[in-house]
């Protein structure tokens, strides 16, 4: 593999662009959990036009409801979980300045087609890697919807997260580019 | 009657979680080794690389193999010469839940109604339950945190006798085509055929557990497994999806009598954490 690029939030558009498909990167900096069930309230949010209780400009979303920590351990063992569910969310989130996302699986043509209108980045975890990931996060605290549990919304920080690029601003996608390598 | 008290199958199933969440068999470790060795992609090779040395921290700090602890399902094989004393059985199952997903920080991914409130029940129960009654005076448990990732690429399809052993193959491939990097390849695919549309699922998903390197002792159904699994492994998927031939680890057909009119064929699929633990009382 190529070698591992430093990344570090909240990102620009110059490092929203510099990432390319197929770049194994190490995310350094603070980033936002959140996944069906946050998604959905800060959805309601903004159609109420209401305020975020985060303001997503230029930050990293990670699609994850993390374990319990165990005594010790600033977080519980936290792999992706799978991206779709989200997808009828993330366009809202884009539109209002989102720069990136890290989670597992496909993302839907509308997805694509915004993180190209908005210049975002899908960078993909690997599934089920979740005791080493949880390794990265240095830092732990419920930012909001602490009732949600596992689902509220966390923010870590993270040294050197291992992630890929898998989508990325030109809506180049590893999804559809690798596997035919080795299709037989 | 042999008499077991509920106690002893709430402490059997608590301890049985805690070590299918925390720790995958050898088998299936020895079987991750021998792709890692035999897969091409390097994309590939470092995602199998990541999920070995992930399942070995988990192993030794006993910590969750994958955030997702899963729904809690549970097999049980309970002896018709067994007396279950000193209060409720389905209770002590879900009380052994409970206290494994609560002591062994493990995630609670219940919600209550599933369509409107999805209130978190923060208990993880109520378990999956599934209860045979057999000869003997034993209680057989086969526990399995079942992530949902992977359950949710399942599918069922209600073939004609006249698809035969071709329909089916193309089936399971297709859908685990369909599925590409959401479940978590490499995958481990169970499928039933036969008996009804429900049973089908239920022996499918209980298929997942069977041992790393067993085929069906069928012949003919061990032949569908091994095609499937190459045309699967040809596909190019790969590890999380992002290339290479290590796209499934095993395809566990079994299947049961059915009616004259069907063939049923349920794929329930599993990811490549496929944490499962066997104990009897």
């Amino acid at each position: 593999m190529d070698q591992e690029k430093k990344i570090t939030t909240p990102l620009d558009d110059k490092s929203v662009r510099q990432s390319k498909a197929g770049d194994s990167v190490l995310i350094t900096g603070y980033i936002y959990t959140g996944r069906d069930a946050a998604h959905k309230r800060l959805i309601e949010l903004i159609e109420k036009h209401q305020e975020l209780p985060i303001d997503i400009k230029g930050q990293i979303v990670y699609y994850v409801g993390p374990a319990p920590a165990k005594p010790g351990y600033p977080c519980g063992s936290a792999g992706p979980t799978t991206s779709y569910r989200m997808d009828p969310y993330a366009p809202y989130l884009l539109d209002r300045g989102l720069k990136g996302m890290i989670g597992k699986g496909l993302r839907s043509k509308e997805v694509i087609e915004s993180m190209k209108k908005n210049k975002a980045v899908y960078f993909g975890a690997i599934g089920g890697a979740a005791a080493l990931i949880a390794r990265s996060i240095k830092k732990s605290e419920i930012i909001a919807y602490e009732d949600l549990g596992a689902e509220a919304i966390h923010r870590y920080y993270v040294e050197d997260f291992p992630a890929i690029v898998i989508i990325d601003c030109q809506g180049n996608n590893l999804y559809e580019t690798e596997p035919p390598k080795y299709k037989r | 009657m042999r008499k077991v008290k509920v106690n002893q199958i709430k402490n059997k199933v608590k301890e049985l979680f805690l070590k299918a969440n925390y720790h995958i068999d050898q088998e299936l470790m020895s079987l991750l080794q021998k792709s890692l060795k035999e897969e091409t992609s390097p994309i590939g090779k470092s995602v199998l690389q990541m999920i070995i040395e992930n399942n070995k921290i988990a192993s030794s700090e006993e910590i969750a193999i994958c955030q997702d602890t899963g729904l809690a399902v549970v097999f049980v094989e309970l002896g018709q010469d067994v007396q279950i004393t000193d209060g409720d059985f389905t209770e002590a199952i879900n009380q052994g839940v409970r206290e494994a997903y609560q002591e062994g920080y493990l995630r609670k991914s219940v919600v209550d109604d599933p369509v409107f409130e999805r209130k978190n029940t923060k208990t993880n129960t109520p378990a999956v339950i599934y209860t045979d009654i057999v000869s003997g005076d034993k209680i057989k448990f086969l526990v399995m945190p079942k992530g949902f990732g992977s359950e949710n690429m399942s599918a069922l399809a209600m073939l004609k006798p006249a698809d035969g052993p071709e329909g089916i193959v193309n089936f399971i491939v297709e859908i685990v085509k369909k599925a590409g990097p959401n479940p978590c390849p490499p995958t481990i695919i169970g499928v039933g055929i036969g008996g009804t549309a429900d049973r089908a699922m239920v022996i499918a998903k209980k298929a997942i557990a069977r041992k790393i390197g067993k085929h069906n002792q069928n012949e003919k159904y061990a032949a569908m497994e091994k095609e499937a699994l190459e045309k699967i492994n040809n596909s190019g998927i790969g590890p999380a999806g992002l290339g290479g031939k290590t796209t499934s680890l095993a395809i566990n057909i079994d299947y049961l009598p059915t009616h004259i009119a069907g063939m049923p064929v349920a794929i329930n699929v599993c990811c490549h954490a496929a944490r499962h633990a066997e104990g009897i009382l």
